[in-house]
């Protein structure tokens, strides 16, 4: 029994220690943020807008639903950093000079704010200043409104609003190429051009306001400004992701649990179905005594008490640390200004009674059968068992099998019910694989669909604003360009009936090379004329399809709306598209011939170089490159999953182990006297392992395949659940994942047996003979 | 093969088996000397705890000795290692035991057919099961088969691969007198057709009318070895 208890307590372990970590770090991370957010003064929204004066903003405050408003001046700009060859970019934001501003202030981890007249002092996010070592004092490089500056860095500071620090248009964070920086209001409005007015607003909403409503009235208000739409916190992106990462966090803490302490009910049913068919006569004789049900079922709950009740607890403590060292790894990754790890005690009383009931109902299950007989016929022995020929042989192919496989294959069929429970409880641990793996595997698709087949350009160049489509041809005569692509993006809310979204509306070259756009076959499509191409994600929100049409409401410059038909549907995984042949985009967009950026595919002898040359350019405001952006996506990713994997197959391994070794032991326990009759009879030991194994073998067999369509099946229900407007998630399963899924699976059970082994190998031969069963 | 009357099947000399339970030492055995031939039929006799079981597992492979030694047909049992022993069970012994352990699994046929698969030499298992007057009953499952029944299945099984001996550990042990006789005429008529050694141990001194030769273990020694002047028919028995 010793070993199959502890096997069963291990499961229970897993069980809860993944819940309280899960369970404990999604708390901790949601009440710091809630604390982080209120202290900061996170806003509840944001607008940006080209140019509006400051009597503006006193017209916005007085709207109603706005309670407290706060303008700003911010800008995208190219930064050099003296060591680092790649392009930078920085987000500009400026903040009052020598005090905080009153939304989404900082704290300060280093140094101090900007000061009034010092016209070069910044303040850095702390992700962008760690990646770079830059301490106050140092300096950096910047290209601000075209004029080479040198910034001197005297704070290091964490905000609200920048968790997660992502560029625009990409959705993994870069703190090497894209930083967040913080620059005196005067200095900026100055640089831009922006004296006593604003591009950028954050406002928090009165009480009882509806965000929507809000929103539409400044946006009313901002428009004859260029307004470029405002948005409530849920779009803001780093409160977005932050979210995302929360609620996966969330569903795996109560999915994942429920599976593995679903089977650990099961293993404890099998176990006391079993010790209770091993008592029976003690069982009568007690009632016989007159001891009543309560008091024998009480024996027994109180033995599986005892394993959940220990089983929790080290899950907790176990749990616990692991969820204290989770919490500490996500300190570091969120940049929050402080995070204390609490464990609820609300999540250890929910962890005990998760395990407690578990435990109780697969004992109580068990026990019912037990307590319902009476006494005098619990002290006789159980009525034998009864068996029949299998559906197999039954069907007339019994002599397909030999005598040894068919005891294998009539025990699994008389005793329908466990096995079944058994196949599933393994099919349990190989899905909770596929589903961890999977996310490996949806990755790595996304990855390969965006960046080999959709994005194949080496560097993207924007300009300030947008350009004649000369800008184009002068790059592509750049020493080491191979070829370059124009494209035009402006920003647009896209409107169909109730349903709206702001977007960009990205023009594109006719049969681009650089920048394709794919279709679910994820083969190249050439934009056709006539109209829009919706990313498919872009349009089940506007709830549109092909050959219908939408109101495109151009929101640069000058607003207006324009009905544009969709002419097709887009497969994009990573953020959503809105995509127009070249010509058409410039014409809807109004401003003639012209492009906002050029994609570019270089010489790699010729990159560095290149961007060297690029970053002199005044209107260039940003360089990017594609390896980069990709090796940081997968850099951020990557040693999260293994973690994740590793986690998960030590987890699937516990389990299967659990059932198979547990499901073993009480065959051996039901069956070793007809075991010891046969190697009496002179079966050889492997002989007789394999009437032993072989049902095992047959059980696991069974499950591998149920487990990995299961596994796809989760995969499939928590893609569905976790998608959302930045990523559509690709249900794809590689190979190597199956693979992994059923070797562990395959390791346990070699496991399983090896340790049955031993005490097959030690069946007492004289001692069974002796006794009546 | 047919082989002289005299050739002894089992010896055994200065046999001895002590058994540990920690401090404590039983002697089991106290050293047995005893030769068994060919094609007789023996009884074992004596008081609980005498070493009968003891004495038989030892015969039939199942257990080994503390001391002495056990020849059969010329080869040392005591220096066997498992795998030979296991291949001895297999090949040339039968038993059959006061619970007739069978593989409540498979049918009275298949419990035969599990044993003459393993075997050089088998009868055909219907033919083992008529021959303990079961031939109506092959396609029941143990539990579908009385006791006597049951014990019988398990000397077909015992029987069928034709084994040079048949060790039985008190076959009649769980049964009435009228079934137990019906079984010993199972042995009987086994051990006169197919000339198999038979060795029964029993606590019934009435049984022993039917072996050749009677044994009486005494505190783990042979006490005395009677001879049958004639063999009786288990029919005429009555206890
Ligand atoms: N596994 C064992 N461990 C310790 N002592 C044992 C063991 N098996 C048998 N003995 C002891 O050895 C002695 C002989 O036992 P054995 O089973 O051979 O007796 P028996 O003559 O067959 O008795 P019965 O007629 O009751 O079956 C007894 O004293 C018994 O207690
Ligand atoms: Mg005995």
């Amino acid at each position: 029994m010793r070993g199959q208890v502890v096997a069963i307590g291990l499961v229970i372990v897993a069980g809860v220690s993944v819940y309280v970590t899960m369970t404990s770090v999604s708390n901790t991370l949601q009440r710091t943020l809630n604390l982080y957010y209120r202290e900061y003064a996170f806003a509840d929204a944001f607008a940006s807008v080209r140019r509006a004066p400051e009597p503006a903003a006193e017209r916005l405050r007085r709207l109603p639903g706005v309670a407290e408003l706060e303008t700003r001046v911010a800008a995208i700009v190219n930064l050099e950093i003296e060591g680092f060859t790649d392009p930078v970019s920085g987000r500009i934001v400026s903040v009052p000079e020598g005090a905080q501003p009153r939304m989404n202030r900082l704290f300060i981890r280093e140094g101090r704010l900007v000061e009034p007249g010092r016209e070069a002092e910044v303040v850095l996010n702390e992700t962008f200043a760690e990646a770079h070592r830059l301490r106050p004092g140092d300096e950096l490089g910047a290209v601000i409104a075209g004029r080479r500056r040198t910034l001197t860095v005297v704070g290091i500071a964490l905000s609200p609003e920048f968790l997660y620090q992502v560029q625009p248009g990409s959705l993994f964070p870069d703190p090497e190429r894209f930083g967040v920086l913080w620059m005196g209001r005067s200095a900026l409005e100055t640089a831009y051009g922006m004296a006593g007015a604003f591009n950028e607003l954050a406002f928090t909403l009165a009480p009882g306001a509806y965000g929507r409503d809000v929103l539409e009235r400044v946006d009313r208000v901002l428009a004859p400004y260029g307004g470029r739409g405002a948005y409530l916190r849920d779009d803001q992106i780093s409160h977005s992701l932050i979210s995302e990462e929360l609620n996966q966090l969330e569903s795996m803490a109560l999915l994942l649990p429920s599976i593995v302490l679903g089977v650990a009910a099961f293993l404890l049913n099998i176990v006391v179905s079993r010790l209770i068919t091993q008592q029976r006569d003690q069982i009568g004789i007690l009632k016989a005594f007159g001891y009543s049900d309560s008091t024998v079922a009480l024996h027994y709950l109180k033995l599986v008490l005892v394993v959940a009740v220990s089983g929790a607890a080290v899950g907790t403590g176990l749990g616990a640390w692991m969820g204290s060292a989770m919490a500490e790894l996500y300190l570091e990754y969120f940049h929050f200004p402080y995070l204390a790890y609490r464990l609820d005690p609300g999540v250890v009383f929910a962890a005990v009674a998760l395990a407690g009931g578990a435990a109780v109902v697969g004992a109580a299950l068990a026990a019912r059968r037990a307590l319902k007989l009476p006494p005098a016929e619990a002290m006789r022995p159980a009525p034998p068992a009864s068996y029949r020929a299998t559906v197999l042989e039954r069907i007339g192919l019994q002599r397909l099998v030999d005598t040894p496989t068919r005891i294998v294959l009539r025990n699994i069929e008389r005793q329908w019910l466990k096995s079944g429970l058994s196949v599933l409880g393994i099919a349990g641990a190989c899905a909770i694989l596929v589903m961890g793996m999977f996310w490996q595997d949806a990755f790595d698709h996304i990855l390969h669909v965006q960046f080999k087949i959709a994005q194949r350009e080496d560097l993207t160049v924007t300009f300030t604003e947008p350009t004649s489509a000369a800008a184009t041809s002068e790059l592509r005569s750049l020493p080491g360009v191979q070829h370059a692509e124009p494209f035009r993006n402006f920003a647009v809310r896209l409107r169909n009936a109730h349903r709206s979204y702001d977007a960009a509306i990205e023009g594109l070259a006719p049969d681009p090379y650089l920048r394709r756009v794919i279709d679910s076959d994820l083969n190249p499509i050439s934009i056709p004329e006539g109209g829009l191409v919706l990313s498919k994600n872009l349009a089940d929100i506007l709830e549109v399809g092909p050959g219908e049409e939408i109101i495109v409401e151009v929101m640069e410059g000058r607003r207006y709306e324009r009905n544009v038909q969709v002419v097709a549907i887009a497969e994009q995984f990573l953020g959503v598209g809105a995509y127009m042949a070249l010509d058409e985009a410039n014409r809807l967009a109004g401003e003639g011939d012209a492009v906002s950026g050029t994609l570019l595919m270089v010489d790699p002898r010729y990159e560095e170089q290149l961007i060297e040359a690029l970053r002199e350019r005044p209107r260039v405001a940003s360089i990017t490159s594609r390896e980069r952006t990709m090796a940081s996506y997968t850099e951020t990713t990557a040693e999260m999953l293994l973690v994740f994997t590793f986690v998960l197959s030590l987890f699937a391994g516990v389990i299967a182990l659990g059932v198979i070794y547990n499901s073993i032991r009480i065959t051996l326990s039901e069956r070793d006297r007809e075991l010891a009759s046969m190697r009496v009879l002179g079966f050889t030991r492997g002989e007789v392992a394999y009437v032993l194994l072989g049902e095992m073998a047959v059980l696991v067999a069974l499950s591998i395949p149920v487990g990995l369509a299961l596994g796809a099946f989760l995969s499939m229900l928590s893609a569905a659940s976790l998608q959302t407007e930045m990523y559509r998630i690709p249900v794809v399963l590689g190979r190597g994942t199956f693979a992994l899924a059923a070797a562990v699976v395959l390791i346990s059970s070699v496991l399983s047996a090896l340790l049955v082994r031993r005490r097959l190998n030690r069946l007492d031969l004289i001692g069974v003979l002796k006794t009546r069963e | 093969m047919k082989a002289q009357p005299i050739e002894a099947v089992f010896e055994t000399r200065g046999l001895t088996k002590v058994y540990h339970m920690g401090e404590v030492q039983v002697h089991a055995l106290r050293g047995i000397d005893l030769d068994l031939y060919h094609g007789e039929l023996v009884v074992l006799l004596g008081a609980s705890g005498s070493g009968k079981s003891t004495l038989v597992n030892i015969l039939g492979g199942l257990d080994t000795a503390t001391d002495g030694r056990v020849l059969y047909r010329g080869t040392d049992l005591t220096r066997a290692g498992e795998r030979e022993l296991t291949q001895y069970r297999r090949e040339c012994v039968g038993f059959v035991f006061q619970f007739y352990n069978l593989i409540p699994s498979l049918t009275a046929l298949e419990n035969v057919a599990l044993v003459t698969d393993l075997a050089a030499r088998p009868i055909s298992p219907l033919e083992a099961l008529q021959l303990v007057g079961l031939g109506e009953r092959v396609h029941h499952f143990p539990s579908q088969l009385s006791g006597g029944e049951q014990q019988r299945v398990a000397i077909a099984r015992a029987i069928a691969k034709s084994p040079q001996v048949l060790l039985c550990d008190e076959p009649t042990g769980a049964l009435d007198s009228e079934t137990g006789i019906i079984v010993l005429e199972a042995l009987d008529r086994v051990n006169r057709e197919l000339g198999t050694t038979t060795v029964i141990i029993t606590h019934n001194v009435v049984q022993g009318e039917i072996a050749e030769r009677v044994i009486h273990l005494k505190d783990g020694r042979i006490s005395e070895i009677a001879r049958n002047e004639r063999r009786s028919r288990p029919s005429g028995l009555t206890w």
